[in-house]
């Protein structure tokens, strides 16, 4: 059973603002069904649409409805200027759907994909992004993302009061949950590697506090509470050490928390505020923001501990380094003139490329596929989520409808 | 350059919610571990759905300390002021002692000189009554990035607990904690607003 709370009624819109010049001409035609609660074709269209790669064709400009490779003419397809075509039927096996597609090169006249699949009613959606992620790597080489899932904070206010969430929904906008809701501000979602876990900030108790929440039980456990600020959880790549910011011993520093012992590390000692960690990918480093130099620019430590390297030197703010999943890239809060940005450093060359023209964007998070940064963005004193593409050709906006959302974070 | 501009509305409905949504965890054979998680976060919302307290997702560590009444309170710290049984003075203009946040420069947590006055007359006041305590609360503009700018609400909490301690306020009077960004007294992305909220706001217990 089911309870779904007001938030659930929230709505979310995502526009595409910028696509690519070269996205390829796909259509996927309607699937025959027999009376699925969720139109499979519809949610892979979308997906595809979404992603800025494909120029999806209207279902108004179809002049036929094939749902198998035996029924398509593909000199038709042609001549409406389609590349590719997606066609598919979902048939009623009492009980459970059994889904059948296939991915059609127009020009070749041949199948490049074809799957069959069951999937419970209340898995069809799921089945959907797992048919976009197929056609997406098969036509484009990466790893498709519409599977995945985006924690994010949201606030809402009412006569005074304010009331924050930790929200999970998946990567389309759909089906949020909230993990946590609190009053008081709750900040910083961070995944375990599995995706099975979330580390976050919470300060219902009236003060900093580190949690650590099984997303499946909704158990959690306080990991750290010490005085002053207990913030920025980051997991190590093995999912064995919590990264994270505490000023107990007087100034903010970075501590590595081993979650089997308890033990902490204490990585960096400067005098400044050292904060914001996040791991390399291979583990081996750290990589933070710091003010020691008298401005906040990112620096590079072992995570082991040792000499810290000055990583940017352009701009006068550089906050909330993360890597991308390969480690060529490091995305970050980039602030110039009073405007903060997202951008992104190449590691081999050290170059800076700046991808948004917000006023106020932050919290950027690497797609785990590395082709999509999303972060948090304003418009006023409205909070939206966008993503951009790692070389800033494709921009998406997500838009809730109600209250403030900020803080997203891309499931492993 | 031209740009493919493509819109495309996604309405999320609690109907189209209701009908994707299925404790039925049967393996597709397409999926990997996540479909676990996913159908977790079901189970888990929906019983911290149920749950009235304050928090969702219940199981708490050991303290056992949680509870929605922890929540009653919740605001009180954004009046600046607190609490109820301080004198005449602390609502009388004229006295420095009306006033109880100081504010801040950008990026900065050095006290400005109009501020002195008001910090030392509260450091009096706790001198005065040992048995006093005082949050203060740190504070930060929206811009920038969220873990720094609590960072720096700390900073400015510290740079006024350090003003006090040199007038002789015992440290166990004073309890610091900084929200950075997370409660903005003014809402608005313009200096108007931003200047309200680079604060440090000194509250009686």
């Amino acid at each position: 059973m089911y309870i779904y709370v007001s938030s659930s009624h929230a709505e979310l819109t995502i526009e595409i603002t910028e696509g690519i010049e070269s996205a390829l001409p796909v259509a996927v035609v309607p699937f025959a069904s027999a009376g699925a609660p969720v139109d499979i074709s519809a949610v892979v269209n979308a997906d595809l649409e979404r992603s800025g790669y494909f120029k999806m064709m209207a279902e108004q400009s179809m002049s036929s409805r094939p749902s198998s490779a035996q029924e398509v003419n593909f000199q038709e397809w042609q001549s409406l200027g389609q590349n590719y075509l997606v066609v598919g039927r979902v048939n009623n096996g009492g009980g459970q759907y059994n889904v059948q597609f296939q991915l059609l090169d127009v020009f070749k006249g041949g199948q490049l994909l074809g799957y069959k699949m069951a999937s419970s009613a209340g898995d069809l959606r799921r089945t959907a992004h797992h048919i976009s992620d197929l056609i997406f790597e098969k036509l484009t080489g990466k790893k498709g993302v519409f599977s995945g899932r985006i924690a994010y904070i949201t606030t809402s206010r009412q006569g005074g009061q304010s009331n924050h969430k930790l929200q999970v929904a998946d990567a389309d906008g759909f089906n949020p949950q909230t993990i946590a809701s609190s009053i008081e501000p709750l900040m910083s979602p961070s995944w375990s590697p599995d995706g099975k876990k979330m580390a976050y900030v919470s300060f219902e108790r009236k003060s900093a506090a580190i949690y650590i929440q099984t997303l499946a039980t909704g158990q959690r456990e306080r990991v750290a509470e010490f005085p002053g600020i207990n913030g920025a959880p980051a997991w190590s790549p093995d999912g064995s050490r919590l990264a994270l910011t505490l000023s107990k011993d007087g100034n903010p520093d970075i501590f590595v928390l081993n979650l089997a012992s308890r033990s902490l590390l204490k990585l960096t000692k400067n005098y400044a505020i050292d904060t914001e960690p996040a791991w390399s990918p291979d583990g081996g480093s750290i990589v933070f923001t710091s003010d020691r130099g008298g401005k906040p620019q990112l620096y590079l430590v072992s995570s082991q501990g040792g000499q810290e390297k000055r990583l940017t030197f352009s701009g006068d703010y550089n906050a909330r380094g993360s890597f991308s999943p390969d480690g060529k890239n490091l995305v970050m809060v980039h602030g110039n003139g009073g405007d903060y940005r997202i951008a992104v450093m190449d590691m081999a060359s050290r170059s800076i490329n700046v991808l948004t023209g917000g006023r106020s964007d932050e919290s950027p998070s690497f797609a785990p596929n590395g082709s999509m940064i999303l972060y948090a963005s304003k418009n006023g004193s409205t909070g939206f989520l966008s993503a951009v593409s790692i070389d800033g050709k494709m921009q998406q906006k997500l838009v809730f409808n109600s209250g403030e959302v900020r803080e997203p974070a891309w499931s492993p | 350059m031209t740009f493919n501009k493509t819109v495309l509305a996604l309405v999320i409905s609690t109907a189209l919610l209701s009908a994707c949504s299925d404790t039925d965890n049967k393996d597709l054979g397409l999926t990997d571990g996540s479909q676990n998680g996913l159908n977790g976060l079901n189970d888990a919302s929906t019983s911290g759905l149920n749950d009235g307290s304050g928090i969702n997702g219940s199981e708490m560590d050991g303290s056992g300390k949680y509870g929605s009444g922890k929540y009653g309170s919740g605001m009180n710290g954004m009046s600046g002021g607190g609490a109820s049984n301080l004198g005449p003075e602390f609502s009388d203009p004229s006295s420095p002692l009306s006033k109880r946040t100081v504010y801040f420069m950008l990026d900065s947590s050095q006290v400005q000189q109009d501020f002195v006055p008001v910090i030392a007359a509260h450091a009096q006041y706790l001198l005065a009554n040992p048995s006093q305590q005082m949050i203060l609360e740190g504070h930060g503009d929206e811009r920038g990035s969220r873990e720094y700018n609590i960072a720096l609400g700390e900073q400015r909490a510290k740079s006024v607990a350090n003003m006090m301690k040199i007038q002789g306020v015992s440290e166990s009077q004073l309890e610091l904690v900084s929200y950075g960004e997370e409660k903005p007294a003014a809402y608005g992305s313009d200096e108007a607003a931003w200047e309200q909220n680079r604060r440090v706001e000194l509250v009686y217990k």
